[in-house]
């Protein structure tokens, strides 16, 4: 399982990385989703797939509980990852009204206008 | 075009109080067993979206005169009010309790300071999934 | 137990969530940040005390003892940033009363530079990895909205670039963490300082620290730099200032943290590609400094030697050089902010920040002039001022390890300092005045103070080290010995 997940996580970063390299600005949105995922899933893994009880007090005859941690650091995560999505989905939707475009190869330069 | 979203709106209206139901269960059951504060209020915050879609921001308004910013303000304010209690209380930040209370006709019941605290995620969790969803909705 | 470690953390949070009440009375949210930070001010001072008499003070969140609950840890080095971080924040946003404008203020221009200030502080008290992921988290996240808010086409630009690039190093960030986590099984600064130490740091730990300092690399601009003059040019000075002062020192505080607690195995490998990368980065960013006529670009440059030349103390890896780092560190965060600060009211006062449209306005500002001229001097190291003392450390540290490029890049780039300040002095202050008074974009009132408190601060820095160095030097045991640190932690679990 965890070699399937790893195929799966170098997939995602594939298809993350080439997404970020687009021109369009929406295409790098959905990329850095897209990364997002594959990190997470990478921290999913790399913590072990294991099968067992949720680690919680008075399960009577249990004996193999989950690692709770890596759990928690991914719920964390994920929450870090939406408030940013958000934002940055919000900034790709102002800057293109304001801008007027979005293409990235436009959005050059270095001088202050 | 005018879209007929009779039935959204009418699975909606039955919907709504299934979804928050299942919402207040999920936080009271994360004090034992899998749930919580988080995905109670994220539940919440999906029921009010489901309102937004079916009918019009104008409507939901009315019925709901929130400001969800200050919603957000008042749950992590309140979160941070249970750590600062322990504080003063000359305990570790973040410090929780609970005492065994009995109620007459209700029995045995547990009460515990980190329901506080999950309260207080909850008012956050809803009012920033809101704030954002409503933000990125309002001038499409 | 010490709950007087989680005050830097919670007053600005608290303070934060209780201005987004009254977004709309400006007023009162400049009373309420200003009152919270002299409180934030006066309890590190008591925690400064506290630390130098009784060692590091640690507190566990709940009473959760490590390494599984989540542990607040204020050794003096991360207290002495704290401390300076907190000045400088008081400095930047009281300038930042008179230049911001209301309908910044009025879009919670407070609450978040509040929230950003938790987020430095989180990453300098946390005791493991992910809180510090976290908290870097917060502290970017607010950084994304003030170098957006106002929404000017600049700052759009820039700002898309500026968090694309800290969303993918996050991204790495998490990466790594996974494998770190995969090998070691714990996340506790301490715990992974024991367990490597245990198991030996073995090829592919080496190899997780380098993505480590690939991460924080970018974080820091080390060597990675190519979003930082760009995005720090884009927003209000005041906000750049806080920026220029803050931002990239926690990407080095990061580094210092994992490479003197946990990877210090390995300096053949993992110190010698800091010093490279050191090195490259005080080049590249001299070139970059010298070449520009561009106020904002020059300093933007100036922030990316600097962190080469800290890292480079670093890499040196001697208790002396380490020392040097500290200072040249605090140093930094108070003279950036004010230099940044002054070149904002020149810009101001020109309407400009291009150097060859400005002269001549030292005839009537001259206590701007001279304190510029007194930043230019601190920043290239001159004696009787603060950068003198961490330079002279580090540049110590590295001939006596036989470090003799690094030495000898960190005096060259001294100079190309003092050239590229001094160029915007030369053409800001002398020559012929063109600005007659009734001509400047703003006036200069008020603006003066918090500049003066900074630059006396680096005065008092450069002539009396000694008020600091028993702080220093204590700071500097807790890098060089993670034994310490780790029975700070782990000793009291309560």
């Amino acid at each position: 399982m965890e070699i399937l997940m790893s195929v799966l996580v170098g997939i995602l970063f594939t298809a993350g990385t080439y997404l970020v390299l687009a021109k369009s600005l929406l295409r790098i949105v959905l990329g850095t989703a897209i990364l997002g995922h594959g990190a997470l899933l990478l921290l999913l893994t790399m913590a072990g797939l294991k099968t067992g009880a949720p680690p919680l007090l008075g399960m009577e005859g249990i004996t193999n509980y989950v690692d709770p941690l890596p759990q928690a650091l991914i719920l964390t995560a994920i929450v870090i990852n939406f408030g940013t999505m958000g934002f940055f989905l919000v900034l790709a939707y102002r800057s293109y009204k304001e801008l007027g475009t979005d293409d990235m190869e436009e959005l050059r330069g270095t001088n202050n206008e | 075009m005018k879209t007929n979203d009779v039935i959204l709106q009418t699975v909606t209206t039955v919907t709504v109080f299934i979804i928050l139901t299942f919402a207040a269960y999920l936080f009271f059951a994360g004090h034992h067993d899998p749930g919580g504060g988080f995905i109670g209020g994220l539940m919440i915050a999906s029921a009010l979206i489901l309102l937004y879609l079916a009918f019009d921001i104008e409507l939901i308004h009315k019925g709901l005169p929130f400001d969800y910013k200050l919603l957000m303000g008042v749950g992590m304010a309140l979160s941070l009010l249970t750590g600062i209690g322990a504080i003063v209380l000359q305990h570790p930040f973040l410090s929780h309790t609970f005492e065994y209370v009995d109620f007459p006709f209700f029995g045995e019941i547990e009460l515990a300071t980190s329901v506080l605290f999950e309260l207080g995620v909850t008012l956050a969790v809803v009012g920033a999934t809101l704030t954002i969803i409503l933000s990125i909705s309002e001038d499409v | 137990m010490n709950n007087l470690v989680i005050f830097p953390l919670i007053i600005p949070l608290f303070t934060g969530v209780l201005l987004i009440f009254f977004s709309k009375q400006v007023l009162i949210q400049r009373y309420i940040t200003i009152i919270s930070l002299l409180a934030l001010f006066i309890s590190t001072l008591f925690l400064i005390h506290q630390v130098s008499n009784e060692g590091t003070q640690t507190l566990n969140l709940g009473g959760w003892a490590p390494p599984y609950g989540i542990t607040i840890v204020a050794d003096m080095f991360a207290l002495l940033l704290v401390f300076t971080t907190i000045i400088v924040t008081l400095c930047c946003l009281w300038y930042a009363f008179r230049t911001i404008g209301k309908e910044r203020e009025k879009h919670y221009f407070y609450p978040i530079v509040l929230f950003m200030i938790t987020g430095v502080m989180g990453s300098f008290l946390t005791g493991d990895l992910f809180n510090l992921f976290v908290f870097f988290e917060v502290m970017l996240l607010s950084s994304y909205v003030l170098i957006t808010l106002g929404g000017t086409n600049l700052q759009l630009r820039e700002a898309l670039k500026y968090v694309l690039i800290n969303i993918v190093s996050s991204m790495l960030f998490l990466v790594a963490l996974a494998y770190l986590y995969a090998i070691t099984g714990t996340l506790n600064f301490a715990h992974l300082s024991m367990r490597v130490a245990e198991t030996g740091q073995d090829g592919l730990i080496t190899t997780v620290s380098i993505f480590f300092l690939i991460v924080f690399a970018l974080k820091a601009a080390l060597l990675m730099y190519f979003w930082l003059p760009g995005s720090y040019g884009a927003p209000p000075m005041a906000i750049s200032a806080i920026f220029a002062a803050l931002l990239t020192k926690v990407g080095i505080y990061a580094i210092f943290r994992l490479f003197t607690l946990i990877f210090y195995h390995e300096p053949g490998v993992t110190h010698y590609l800091i010093a490279v990368m050191g090195i490259l980065t005080m080049i590249l960013g001299g070139i970059g400094a010298v070449a520009y006529w561009d106020i904002r670009r020059i300093l933007g440059y100036n922030v990316i030697i600097a962190v080469g030349f800290i890292v480079a103390g670093l890499a040196v890896f001697t208790e002396t050089a380490i020392a040097g780092s500290i200072y040249y560190l605090i140093h930094d965060m108070i003279v950036k902010a004010l230099l940044f600060l002054l070149a904002g009211v020149m810009i101001g006062l020109a309407g400009t920040d291009k150097l060859r449209e400005m002269s001549g306005m030292i005839r009537n500002h001259a206590s701007l002039g001279w304190m510029f001229f007194l930043a230019a001097f601190a920043l290239a190291g001159v004696p009787p001022l603060s950068g003198f003392i961490g330079k002279l450390l580090v540049l110590q540290g590295a001939l006596e390890e036989g470090f003799y490029v690094v030495a000898a890049v960190g005096l060259l780039t001294s100079l190309m300092i003092l050239y590229s300040v001094m160029k915007i002095f030369m053409n800001g202050f002398w020559g012929e005045n063109q600005l007659s008074v009734e001509d400047e974009q703003m006036s200069t009132r008020g603006l003066m103070f918090p500049c003066a408190i900074l630059a006396a601060l680096s005065v008092a820095l450069g002539l009396g080290p000694e008020w600091a160095n028993v702080y220093v030097m204590q700071a500097e045991e807790g890098l060089s010995n993670p034994q310490l640190y780790i029975e700070a932690v782990m000793g009291n679990a309560d």
